[in-house]
């Protein structure tokens, strides 16, 4: 008789949730747990498996309905604190984009560039209930007259306002230095020279794709923690690729899954989202993003139990591989070893750094954990799962 | 051992004059030094750490003001905005005195303001600016 595996569904579980009987553990705790009872015990024990990451995220903006104004206008260029939004879409949406600048920045005429105020800040101060100054200029038509407009909104006066990030939560991401003699300023920070710095992002262990490397539970209409308040995952992100190299354990080597997502820009938090200047390279958006993984079987127990350890990523010279679009791997290093402060590269012991923050991570796993725990978050079936690799058969 | 970062202005009558070398032959005090600017009307800056006995180390204070010196602890010019701090360790990278750094195994990104040289590196390496620097730049007579 072959053995009896266990299984569950989102239904039993948002059950659960219902009667207050649910389990929850974030990924940290759910690391030892697996390494203590096993995936199949930790399996029928736990319920959900909270993730979270905290980081900046390029690829983020928000569409915007401004409302119409007497007499109407139909925008072609909008301005908010300065920032231009796009407007090529119908009278009064818009869309800004996180990593646009201020239209009089210097960005990077004097090198390093400070990129002070862009679309990321524009959305941060919107968040935080800030007033923003909107201008917007049409060259008038028979039913959009109005040539200019200029006011001053906060999101309360904004019809409509939702975060859509193209591509977030990134699965996996490069480990930078800089073999070049000279101090370089990144995306990834700033690295000096002569490999003085290694610079590391994502959460590890808590980092949301890192507990489901096949996106076997997450897909469109995934409801997830986005920028303190609800969301919801609505596709592969932009570069969303899961052909990248795996480990034994299913997760990637290298960048692999992203997400799209999607959520009500009226009820989050500006602790969650927060707009970011990094040095030399330019505006962006510090997004904080967590999904619930729902234990169906031990294999899910089994994937939400990685450590950090186990997960490993490249170490690429952004000095002078990646600029040319030549980003080969120098050489493998895991989590634990980033982590720890120290990596050997070369025969060097060169110092970690890390630009996502492991703190905030953890602090939005443990707060979807309770939100789960109170009742006030129930799972979702995804409508459309991600594009995937099957994972390898088990013995 | 005692030892503490601080700022020392000069102002120019006594901006060429040999001053840290007495810390160390009258009070037996070691320096190191980790700014050290004239500016264009002749007063000077300087950012070092001193060290020795506690005893010998207020001696040396009082030495340095009695001269004119304006010393002040630099830890109370630059300080984190905790508020905005993202807490994601970025500034690591560039503090050369290891007053921004990570506490293991919490992660958590510290700041102690009694290591800062006042390099301000970290201030534009923040990405979200949460450093900020109240250095007192008004000239000396």
């Amino acid at each position: 008789m072959a053995k009896k595996t266990f299984s569950r569904t989102i239904d039993e579980i948002n059950r659960k949730i219902k009667q207050g009987t649910v389990v929850v553990v974030t990924a940290n705790e759910m690391t030892d747990i697996v390494k203590k009872k096993g995936a199949e015990k930790a399996a029928r024990e736990i319920d959900v498996v909270t993730t979270g990451t905290f980081s900046p995220m390029c690829s983020s903006g928000a569409f915007i309905n401004f409302g119409h104004t007497k007499p109407g206008i139909k925008a072609s260029q909008v301005w908010l604190n300065d920032v231009p939004a796009y407007a090529g879409i119908a009278a009064v949406d818009i869309y800004i984009g996180a990593t646009e600048p201020s239209e009089d920045d210097p960005l990077n005429r004097v090198h390093p560039g400070q990129f002070k105020y862009g679309g990321g800040h524009v959305i941060q101060d919107l968040v935080a209930g800030k007033k923003v100054e909107l201008k917007a200029t049409g060259y008038g038509t028979d039913c959009y007259p109005n040539r200019e407009v200029r006011k001053k909104v906060t999101i309360e006066d904004l019809p409509y306002a939702v975060l859509l990030n193209p591509r977030n939560s990134y699965q996996n991401y490069n480990c930078a230095i800089n073999l070049t003699s000279k101090t370089i300023y990144t995306y990834m920070g700033v690295l000096k020279p002569n490999g003085g710095n290694a610079n590391y992002a994502t959460s590890g262990q808590l980092s949301p794709l890192f507990n489901d490397p096949y996106y076997l539970t997450i897909g469109l209409g995934t409801r997830i923690f986005l920028g303190g308040a609800k969301g919801h995952v609505i596709g592969p992100g932009t570069q969303h690729n899961p052909h990248a190299p795996r480990g034994k354990n299913g997760v990637p080597l290298s960048g692999a899954g992203t997400l799209m997502v999607m959520g009500n820009l009226k009820e989050m938090d500006p602790r969650w989202v927060v707009g970011v200047s990094i040095l030399g390279y330019g505006c962006s958006l510090a997004m904080g993003l967590g999904v619930p993984i729902p234990i169906l079987n031990a294999d899910m127990a089994r994937y939400t139990g990685v450590s950090d350890e186990e997960i490993y990523t490249r170490i690429i010279d952004y000095g002078n591989d990646y600029p040319q679009g030549e980003a080969k791997s120098l050489g493998q290093v895991s989590y634990g070893e980033l982590k720890s402060g120290l990596i050997r590269f070369n025969g060097q012991e060169i110092p970690t750094v890390p630009i996502s923050s492991y703190i905030r991570a953890l602090e939005i796993a443990t707060t979807l954990k309770e939100w789960i725990e109170k009742g006030e978050f129930l799972l979702t079936h995804p409508q459309e799962m991600l594009p995937t690799v099957p994972p390898p058969e088990r013995a | 051992m005692y030892s503490k970062m601080l700022s020392l202005r000069f102002p120019k009558k006594i901006v060429d004059e040999p001053i840290a070398v007495n810390l160390v032959k009258k009070f037996d005090l070691s320096f190191n030094i980790h700014k050290a600017v004239i500016y264009p009307r002749k007063e000077g800056l300087m950012v070092l750490e001193l060290s020795g006995h506690r005893k010998n180390f207020q001696k040396g204070v009082h030495y340095l003001k009695s001269i004119g010196v304006k010393v002040e602890s630099i830890g109370q010019d630059i300080r984190r905005n905790e508020k905005k701090c993202l807490q994601c360790g970025a500034c690591t990278a560039v503090c050369p005195t290891g007053a921004l750094h990570i506490k293991r195994p919490e992660m958590e990104v510290v700041f102690d303001n009694e290591r800062c040289s006042a390099c301000e590196w970290c201030v534009s390496a923040c990405p979200a600016r949460a450093m900020e620097v109240s250095f007192n730049k008004v000239l000396l007579e």
